[in-house]
């Protein structure tokens, strides 16, 4: 049953079918200001990313086509769409993961602050540095707390105890997770829960100061409360992090997100304000998706 | 239909793993207690018997002995060769006997017929020497001599024996030192000294103060090398000051001094509690000491010294050539048809015979590159090699190139065993693939590391062939590491205890008194590779332990 409560709510339709054990979350969240209705179109917004024209190959497959859209800063913006549909690769693109993945080319270009991301003259590192990412599952290192927070510091060159104290605890704190370890900092990372793990990810990652924050199915692998500390985590976090979001889960888009984009088969079908997504899709396909008829 | 519903049950299965579980452990407990009885058994202080013994021609003669083995024959097969038994028997209990005394009657072992043996006793004062030539000896201690001069006769004399072989014992130990200390450290810097002045002289660079110095400088060595040459003729002459006089079972009077007994023992007058003393100071003196008689006799220390030695010596060339080998594999090259087919061909490395590497050790290291360097740097030594010659560096490379597969292939499945998520979140940090590499890849890959070396140690440990053409000797006159700047010396022989195993069982010249030794020998080989084998497992339990949830 992908149509539900969180849909429901805010889109004010009475359509209560959709009852689930996130059920309990959903009320508080409706009314949060800042939320997606004062943002019309997010072409009216400060870009921070952008994507022009972008096409990209596995081999001889096409796993994007033509994809261009602009993401605001400051924003939380949901991709949305079934699975393979290319959200992930579209995602991954922004900070050139797929590099990694041999048999990959790409076309088109993906615009940071105006500058194309892949020109020779950019530095990899420095662009991912940049722009973090957090995974589907946890994957902490087999090292202390303290360590996996300070990885990308040590990267950096920043040794200093001092300095990599306070890094560690502000980046700890942003990510609600310094209260549950700050007397066992320096346990193995890998004794904490899935969600604590998955919140230390994203205090790893923002312990480098990154511009955009991208978010790869965070919630997918995490037991309902859990999924909730990260969402309420992302609605803090977007004040400082442009904040990109993959998710299958409709309700999440619809509860986190101030921007949506649906995608199907490797194509943007819709993208703009979440709450006109769900409420008044301008595409058929758009609206079959989101009312659970295909994916 | 009972029979298909038993074997859809899996009973039948399981049965057939436990039983080959068993089969397994009952070979390894077998081998294990063979050579563990058959070895350790060696170092017990027998009991010595006496008794008459009648010979084929029908004369009569004392033996004193230890009976050593014990044989059942049937009376067919000896009436076949020739010896006479009555008709109503049908097997014939043999004994091999240990009668010592090689110097006397010429041989240690003595077959006989059980039934011909009379008047079998074990008495009090039946002494049995070991000695540091010709073997043991048994026999009566008739009198103890200072200079020839007797000092103690009879009752007394056992004891006067004893304290006077301490203090012989203790020359002896001094005269060890002195000879593996200065003599050897003289000779060495002896021996430098001329490497060096044919240096210059090579180099047409030889000037009258070298000559000078040279000469100063060997003069100062002989005339220190005379000191000390002194001083050892003189402890040899206090250690022979001794002597005691033996009475055989024939009759034969034998005047045997002091420093050539190693110990004396009435094992017929022994306790349980001094025996076992006498045990676990034989055991000890086996693993400390250094071989005597060809081998045959003393203690194996310079063998487990080499083969502990080379093993770490290959496990540190190894270790690194392996991991950046596998790292590049997994992790640089591009995955197609030449990496597969590079990986299939180390694979395959795996399964040459190890006589191979030993053939192409010495052709290619000692040959080629040893003949090369040595024609490089060390010109002022030829004709004599110092590294085109077989030697600990090119046995332990040759090892090394022999366990490399291993490695490899370990570490390599280990690199893969690393999920792509953690390394992702690595390179999402900014991390370049290398500091990925150094900084989360490799730690995490070290156990599979470690299972890879110490699968390169069991096989190294317990390699024998390629090494007799690479390095091993019979008899190493100096143990690779010494008090002699640079202190390692990769281009000596070294001696191994697997090579000792072959060598003392097969080559030996006096194959019955050594038998025990093989299986001592075996045993203490199995127990180093275990000991070598346990700490590197250790190791790895520890690093385990580190990134255990890995595992799941």
């Amino acid at each position: 049953m992908v149509f539900d409560m969180g849909y429901s709510v805010m889109s004010e339709s009475g359509k209560t079918t959709g009852m689930d054990e996130n059920h309990h979350s959903i009320n508080g969240r409706a009314g949060i200001p800042g939320r997606a209705d004062r943002h019309p179109d997010p072409a009216e917004e400060p870009v921070c990313l952008e994507a022009n024209n972008l096409q990209l190959f596995y081999g001889d497959k096409q796993a994007l086509f033509d994809i261009s859209m602009k993401i605001p800063r400051n924003r939380a913006t949901a991709f949305i769409g079934p699975s393979g549909c290319g959200k992930s690769t579209l995602l991954r693109t922004f900070n050139r993961m797929n590099d990694l993945i041999d048999g990959c080319r790409i076309e088109g270009e993906v615009r940071i602050d105006g500058k194309n991301i892949f020109d020779r003259s950019e530095d990899i590192t420095n662009l991912r540095r940049r722009v973090g990412m957090v995974f589907q599952k946890p994957n902490p290192f087999p090292k202390s707390i303290y360590e996996n927070v300070a990885y990308g510091l040590r990267i950096q060159g920043i040794n200093n105890k001092r300095d990599l104290d306070d890094i560690v605890e502000a980046s700890l704190k942003s990510a609600a997770l310094w209260g549950e370890v700050k007397d066992r900092l320096h346990d193995s990372a890998l004794g904490l829960s899935g969600g604590q793990q998955q919140r230390l990810c994203i205090a790893r990652a923002i312990a480098v100061q990154p511009e955009v924050l991208l978010l790869d199915e965070p919630c997918s692998a995490l037991d309902p409360i859990s999924t909730l500390k990260i969402e309420e985590l992302i609605h803090e976090l977007k004040e400082r992090f442009t904040i990109v979001i993959v998710t299958h889960n409709m309700q999440q888009a619809a509860r986190v997100s101030d921007y949506t984009a649906f995608m199907y088969l490797g194509k943007l079908i819709e993208y703009g304000n979440t709450d006109t997504i769900f409420t008044n899709p301008g595409n058929k396909q758009t609206e079959d998706y989101i009312t659970g008829r295909y994916g | 239909m009972k029979l298909r519903e038993y074997f859809r049950s899996g009973d039948a299965w399981v049965w057939l793993n436990a039983g080959t579980v068993t089969i397994s452990l009952i070979m390894v407990v077998g081998i294990m207690g063979l050579i563990a009885v058959r070895g350790l058994g060696y170092f017990w202080p027998a009991d010595v018997m006496q008794a008459s013994y009648t010979e084929m021609d029908g004369s009569k003669k004392i033996l004193i002995a230890e009976v050593y083995d014990e044989k059942i024959d049937t009376a067919q097969r000896l009436r076949e060769a020739g010896v006479e038994i009555p008709a109503a028997v049908e097997t014939v209990v043999r004994y091999s006997l240990k009668v010592g005394n090689r110097d006397l009657g010429g041989a240690d072992f003595k077959w006989v017929f059980a039934d011909r043996l009379e008047n079998i006793k074990y008495p009090a004062d039946i002494v049995a020497l070991e000695r540091y030539e010709w073997g043991s000896f048994f026999g009566r201690l008739k009198e103890v001599r200072q200079k020839g001069e007797p000092v103690a006769i009879g009752e007394q004399a056992w004891d006067v024996m004893q304290s006077r072989l301490d203090r012989a014992g203790e020359l002896s130990k001094k005269i060890s030192s002195l000879e593996k200390g200065d003599v050897s450290r003289i000779n060495y810097a002896l021996d430098q000294l001329r490497l060096e002045e044919r240096r210059l002289v090579l180099r047409d660079a030889l000037t009258a103060a070298d000559v000078e110095r040279f000469t100063a400088e060997k003069e100062k060595l002989e005339k220190e090398y005379e000191g000390v040459r002194l001083a050892l003729e003189d402890l040899a002459d206090k250690a022979a000051r001794d002597s005691a006089v033996f009475v055989a079972a024939d009759g034969i009077e034998k005047e045997i001094t002091l420093d050539k007994i190693a110990a004396a023992h009435k094992p017929n007058d022994m306790n349980i509690f001094s025996k076992l003393a006498t045990y676990f100071h034989n055991v000890w003196m086996f693993l400390s000491g250094d071989p005597r008689e060809a081998n045959t006799e003393g203690g194996v220390f310079p063998a487990i010294f080499g083969t502990v030695l080379m093993v770490l010596l290959m496990t540190i060339l190894v270790t690194p050539l392996g991991v950046i080998a596998a790292i590049y594999l997994r992790e640089y090259a591009n995955q197609g048809f030449i990496t597969q087919t590079v990986r299939i061909a180390v694979n395959n490395l795996a399964g040459v015979p190890s006589i191979v590497y030993g053939v192409f050790g010495l052709g290619f290291f000692v040959y080629f590159v040893g003949g090369s360097m040595d024609r490089i740097f060390y010109p002022e030594a030829a004709p004599s090699p110092v590294f085109g010659t077989p030697g600990l560096l090119w046995a332990s490379i040759t090892l090394a190139l022999l366990t490399l597969p291993v490695v490899i292939v370990a570490t390599e499945e280990g690199l893969s065993r690393i999920p792509r998520a953690l390394k992702e979140g690595s390179l999402a940090l900014g991390a370049t693939k290398a500091e990925t590499l150094w900084r989360v890849v490799l730690p995490m890959a070290t156990p599979s590391i470690m299972t890879g070396v110490i699968l390169a140690i069991a096989r190294a440990a317990g390699e024998v062939a390629p090494l007799m053409l690479v390095g091993v000797v019979k008899l190493a006159p100096t143990l690779p590491l010494d008090m002699n700047a640079p202190f390692l010396h990769l281009d000596r022989k070294f001696m191994h205890l697997g090579f000792h195993i072959y060598d003392v069982g097969f080559q030996s010249p006096n194959v019955e008194a050594a038998r025990p030794l093989v299986y001592a020998t075996a045993f203490l080989l199995v127990l180093v590779v275990a000991a070598l084998n346990l700490s590197a497992v250790g190791l790895r339990n520890r690093l385990r332990e580190k990134y255990k949830a890995l595992e799941s």
